[in-house]
């Protein structure tokens, strides 16, 4: 793990990267408009929190990046979401494929494929073709090194990935999402099924993944927003109330609703 | 972080990227093809056979032909015992199978105590569901009509049809009650609920469309056999209706067109099919046409009532 005070000098040194924005983004469930007029940056590595009360919006925002909508009928996307540092590209009209390529998902229960540990991390690079044993074999183990598995897992790669405890599936669904080398991950909520000691190693896992990868992650737990975020969005009936660095959001809050959101008053 | 140049060149490369997408694109596009394919020869087949049936039965389907009964000369033969004996003998059918199927489902799904004789009556129960049925029919032969002598009735019919569907009853309501959400049950206990009430006001509700599938697979089954009732003893040639089951004096209701001699559609058709006379394959073909409507409206109905229940529990 990275020390705070080490953490605190790059931040200072590194200047912040746009590595995606999103303008005026406007989501709607049928006729249901779920989000409003969402405007915001994704600095690059750095984790970005996603907070508010339940039906907030937070999630719907997340499974934007990944065009995850795209699956059932009826969602309609307005507005842009740039990705890209250099040349920007609106990531809405891309090809759902191309996009999910390039921003990984952690979901809010572990989902391994009922399959062996190695095949659940092996099919990213499988779907686009690769048999190369040797990569997948690299891959596979810099994957799970990367997702603090490996030690746990490497005499049993054979072995189903739904026989691995709830803190170790989730780990290995953060293996699957390193697999491919996303510019981004996602992340659903991913402590929420999970006990206090598994959601620990999740969070270090997260803060230590943010040298490699964007971040952007879904929380309930305010004290989990503040222990891995660098900033924090607080969103309120579909609309972005507020975003700024997360010890701002936390510490000196513009908007009266923030300020009461994270003190506790509501939500 | 990548640092394999051979895995960036696959992972980051553009042209691979865009290159991999196409290619799986067109693999897509292949299968989506492939189904379409599938599905035109599955539903041609349906097509063709409709449309021969209904261009060869034109002639003889009208109001006259459905309320007449057969007859020697192929002009004035009809179909009306055919239809009134299929339709009481599935509704004989649907008032045995329904209940028996249901409770034995719930009984073996909730109740039956898990160890190895659940276990073979499993096995049994789905190996009775591909027992051909003229077995059926032997069996119907030998218990209904010879030990308990209820002779070669509707009721006979209708309960060997019903035996038939049973084990297909059986297998959907289990299979439905095993598919509600533990966490619906564990609510319904939390609050104080017996077994009993929460599968009552829970579970078999909130199951109760895909147990109507098994049902409906089960009923359709049925209206279309012949073999078990030609067993039994069904006429293939019969004039006159059974009793009404409403009368003019008390006590108004009367069971006893359960006893009557009967025939249904398939049989109808099988007997004019087999006939010399050209004329009657007319009559065979129309008869086909009403067996097939006779089918649709049971499905339809159905199905609405599935969608009903599908459309107001979602979890």
């Amino acid at each position: 793990m990275v020390k705070p005070t080490e953490e605190a000098v790059v931040t200072q040194q590194e200047p912040l990267r746009k590595l995606a924005e999103v303008r005026d983004l406007n989501f709607y469930y049928g006729r249901t408009q779920a989000l409003k007029n969402i405007n915001m940056p994704i600095y690059e590595k750095k984790v970005t929190a996603l907070i508010g009360p339940s039906g907030c919006g937070k999630t719907t925002l997340l499974r934007c990046f990944n065009r995850m909508h795209d699956l059932y009928p009826g969602n309609r996307y307005e507005g842009q979401i740039l990705l890209g540092v250099d040349q920007p590209r609106n990531l809405l009209e891309m090809d759902p494929i191309e996009v999910r390529m390039q921003i990984g998902m952690v979901f809010q229960k572990p989902n391994p494929f009922p399959k062996s540990i190695y095949e659940n991390i092996a099919y990213g690079l499988r779907v686009r073709g690769i048999k190369d044993r040797a990569l997948l074999d690299e891959v596979v183990e810099r994957s799970l090194r990367n997702a603090a598995l490996w030690d746990e897992v490497k005499d049993r790669l054979k072995e189903p990935g739904t026989s691995l405890s709830g803190g170790q599936q989730q780990r290995l669904c953060i293996a699957r999402a390193l697999a491919t080398d996303p510019e981004i991950i996602l992340f659903d909520e991913p402590t929420s099924a999970l006990d206090p000691i598994a959601t620990v190693s999740i969070e270090n896992l997260i803060v230590e993944l943010k040298e490699q990868v964007t971040i952007l992650i879904v929380t309930h737990n305010l004290q989990q927003a503040i222990r891995v975020s660098q900033f924090t969005a607080f969103m309120y009936l579909g609309e972005l109330v507020e975003y700024n660095d997360t010890m701002s959001i936390f510490t000196k809050p513009v908007e009266q609703k923030t300020a009461d959101y994270v003190s506790g008053r509501f939500g | 972080m990548v640092r394999n140049p051979k895995l960036i060149a696959v992972l980051h490369n553009p042209i691979a990227i865009a290159e991999s997408i196409q290619q799986r694109k067109r693999w897509e596009q292949f299968f989506i093809l492939l189904g379409w394919f599938s599905l035109l020869v599955a539903l041609l087949t349906l097509v063709v056979l409709v449309a021969d049936l209904l261009i060869r039965g034109w002639p003889l389907l009208n109001l006259k032909f459905l309320l007449s009964p057969p007859s020697s000369d192929p002009e004035e033969a009809g179909i009306l015992t055919a239809w009134v004996g299929s339709l009481l003998v599935i509704l004989v059918t649907i008032v045995v199978a329904v209940p028996l199927g249901i409770g034995a489902g719930i009984y073996l799904e909730e109740y039956a105590p898990k160890n190895w004789l659940l276990d073979f009556i499993e096995i049994n129960i789905t190996n009775l569901a591909g027992v051909p049925s003229i077995i059926y029919g032997l069996l119907a032969l030998g218990f209904f009509v010879y030990i308990l002598k209820w002779g070669e009735s509707i009721l006979t019919a209708g309960c060997t049809l019903a035996l038939l569907i049973l084990p297909v009853v059986i297998v959907t309501t289990r299979e439905s009650l095993r598919a509600i959400p533990v966490g619906i049950r564990e609510g319904a206990y939390s609050v104080g609920a017996s077994r009993w009430q929460t599968i009552f006001d829970h579970v078999l509700p909130y199951s109760m469309g895909g147990i109507l599938t098994g049902i409906i697979v089960g009923i359709s089954r049925a209206i279309g056999e012949t073999a078990p009732l030609i067993t039994i003893g069904a006429l293939t040639f019969i004039t006159f209706l059974p009793e009404a089951p409403i009368k003019g004096e008390f006590p108004y209701i009367s069971f006893n067109w359960l006893w009557s001699p009967f025939t249904v559609l398939p049989i109808q058709m099988f007997n004019w099919v087999s006939r010399p006379q050209e004329a009657f394959q007319i009559n065979s073909a129309a008869a086909g046409v009403v067996l097939l409507v006779l089918t649709l409206l049971v499905n339809s109905t159905a199905i609405y009532l599935r969608y009903r229940f599908r459309k107001s529990i979602k979890f």
